[in-house]
């Protein structure tokens, strides 16, 4: 559906690998907030990389780095192996920002065919409402469309100009179940014809279900990289919820148990593995009931990561 | 690394003459369309001239003059004037003011979009919707208040009216980089209706108190109204080169405090 051009398919096959985004030693404050500090990062030619990480973790302030919209207070952001705010880069690159306000009054044709306007070769507006999945929404004006919808046009203008490089910053946010599948799908397809994404989400199953890399990101600093299944590995805790007469610190230093906390007649525990633990509850219990295990929040996953690398998590930050 | 990424390099990625132009015409295209759809855009602006034309220039003054001018010519100037203040104000400021606090412009900026194009949009917006309501006030008062002006006449005003656009576009742009996007309009009224006043838009300026219209001579509104009205014979024969400069002086401050926005807004954050 998406077509690419010669040049860009053939050349980012034939260098494949290559770095094309970057952010070098980079720290970013917001006046007394550290948004970014000293993040190294890079995305390389024809990958998806996702950047996995909770609300406030610095995910946006990496992007906007990307873009050139925002300067670092130190280290370096390149794209294209130059400065991101170069036009020559831009007209490679292409954007889904979150945004409050979008001109309401502009058809969603109107809008495609503007933003197309600004690239050197954009594909054809047939392709992007299909792509996009807005073909029956193209004389639509933005402002009487559903979020869902909004979040498609925003997706059709980043790619309408065919770039070489996507940024997609929480793509799906909004999204129901089955737009969210359908967008993957489209993610899918434009990797398939060579173009590199750069997406941040704050869905582990997203991130496991498009990227070839997770970088996690949590307070502003790279906790993890890896594959997904490196990822998943690390962070596949489990909370157990039961009603025990056990104290909260009988409970902390059974062996795995990360946290634990009183949650109304309940209690809470964090732990990375729920087995040996229940195991011993069980033991140490005989009147523990209501129990139930589920996997782990992505909140949960990070402190089980950040307490792997023996940092402490600084919660009030 | 570096053989492979000059390959990836921008070589042979240029934009034409004619696609940047291209570009230029549809973004003042779009930036006239979504205004023109936007019922409070277009009411505020074109229709409040035309209502205080037709209630002081038609219904209530039509046979009056004003020295050799009749009371319907001289409200044309003066209201044409209030109109082009109204539609470059709100043209370009609170588009921009809710553009930039809302992330739009954000998205615009992360795009190729060469940033003059944006403000060469709203420029052009208003300079359109000021010829728009400066024509529609001639057709008023020719149709209904017996204006007669020699057609080269009507042209100049016309052109000296929409050329006047210019000053407050550049105002506009200044308050729309320090505007927050809700309250934007709010500050747009807070300098156009007092301004307005001041300046011998709705009331003619020999009608105003003393005080009042030593303030006038400082203030840019003052200055178009008077060419506007000293190409109908109407105004007070002060030098046109004078008011032409201070009003080029005032959009080149305007110019400079909007710069200083643009450049705070590279390094800031929204949302």
């Amino acid at each position: 559906m998406i077509a690419t051009t010669e040049y860009s398919q053939s050349t980012l096959r034939a260098y494949a690998g290559t770095v094309v985004a970057s952010l070098e030693a980079v720290s970013k404050n917001y006046e007394k907030v550290r948004a970014l500090r000293n993040v190294n990062f890079s995305v390389r030619a024809g990958e998806v990389v996702a950047l996995l990480g909770p609300n406030g973790a610095g995910k946006t302030t990496a992007v906007k780095l990307l873009l050139g919209l925002i300067q670092p207070n130190s280290g370096k952001a390149r794209v294209f192996s130059g400065d991101p705010t170069n036009p020559q880069n831009r007209l490679r690159t292409g954007a889904m920002l979150q945004v409050g306000r979008v001109p309401e009054t502009l058809r969603v044709r109107e809008h495609i065919d503007l933003f197309s306007s600004y690239y050197t070769n954009p594909l054809p507006l047939e392709d992007v409402l299909a792509a996009a999945g807005l073909e029956k929404l193209r004389d639509r004006k933005f402002g009487d469309l559903s979020g869902g919808q909004r979040q498609r046009t925003l997706f059709a203008l980043a790619i309408c100009g065919n770039p070489d490089l996507l940024f997609l910053d929480e793509p799906t946010v909004g999204l129901d179940v089955e737009a969210r599948r359908t967008l993957w799908e489209e993610i899918r397809r434009l990797v398939d014809c060579g173009k590199t994404v750069l997406l941040t989400t704050h869905y582990l199953e997203e991130a496991d279900a498009l990227a070839d890399r997770i970088a996690v990101i949590n307070q502003g600093e790279i906790i993890a990289e890896g594959a997904p299944a490196e990822i998943k590995a690390q962070t596949s805790g489990k909370r157990i919820r039961c009603i025990t007469s056990l104290g909260l610190a009988n409970i902390l230093n059974i062996p795995g148990v990360t946290d634990v906390r009183q949650d109304r007649e309940a209690v809470e525990i964090q732990a990375k593995e729920a087995e040996p633990v229940v195991r011993t509850l069980l033991a140490r219990d005989a009147s523990l009931s209501a129990l139930e295990i589920t996997s782990a929040g992505l909140e949960e996953a990070f402190l089980a990561l950040t307490q792997d690398n023996g940092q402490k998590v600084d919660r009030q930050n | 690394m570096s053989t492979a990424t000059a390959a990836l390099s921008n070589t042979g990625i240029e934009r034409s003459a004619s696609q940047t132009a291209e570009i230029y015409l549809k973004e003042a295209k779009y930036e006239f369309l979504k205004n023109l759809r936007l019922r409070v855009y277009t009411a505020s602006v074109i229709s409040f001239p035309l209502m205080f034309y037709v209630l002081f220039g038609l219904v209530l003054n039509s046979k009056e003059t004003i020295g050799a001018t009749s009371v319907p010519t001289y409200l044309i100037a003066t209201y044409g004037t209030f109109g082009v203040m109204g539609a470059s104000l709100f043209g370009t400021a609170s588009g921009l003011a809710a553009d930039r606090g809302l992330g739009w412009l954000q998205v615009k900026r992360a795009s190729p979009m060469p940033p003059f194009a944006y403000f060469a949009a709203k420029v052009i917006l208003s300079m359109i919707f000021s010829a728009i309501v400066v024509s529609l006030l001639l057709v008023l008062g020719i149709s209904s208040g017996g204006v007669r002006l020699p057609f080269a006449q009507m042209v100049t005003l016309l052109g000296t009216l929409v050329a006047g656009s210019l000053p407050f576009s550049a105002m506009g742009l200044a308050i729309g980089y320090f505007a927050g996007p809700n309250s934007a309009p709010a500050v747009i009224n807070m300098f156009y209706l007092p301004l307005s006043f001041c300046s011998g838009l709705w009331v003619p300026y020999m009608f105003l108190p003393k005080l009042v219209r030593q303030i006038a001579l400082a203030l840019p509104p003052y200055h178009l109204s008077q060419l506007a009205l000293g190409v109908v014979g109407a105004g007070r024969h002060e030098s046109a080169a004078t008011h032409w400069e201070l009003l080029l002086a005032f959009t080149l401050i305007c110019l400079g405090v909007a710069r200083i926005g643009f450049q705070r807004d590279q390094g800031k954050l929204y949302g």
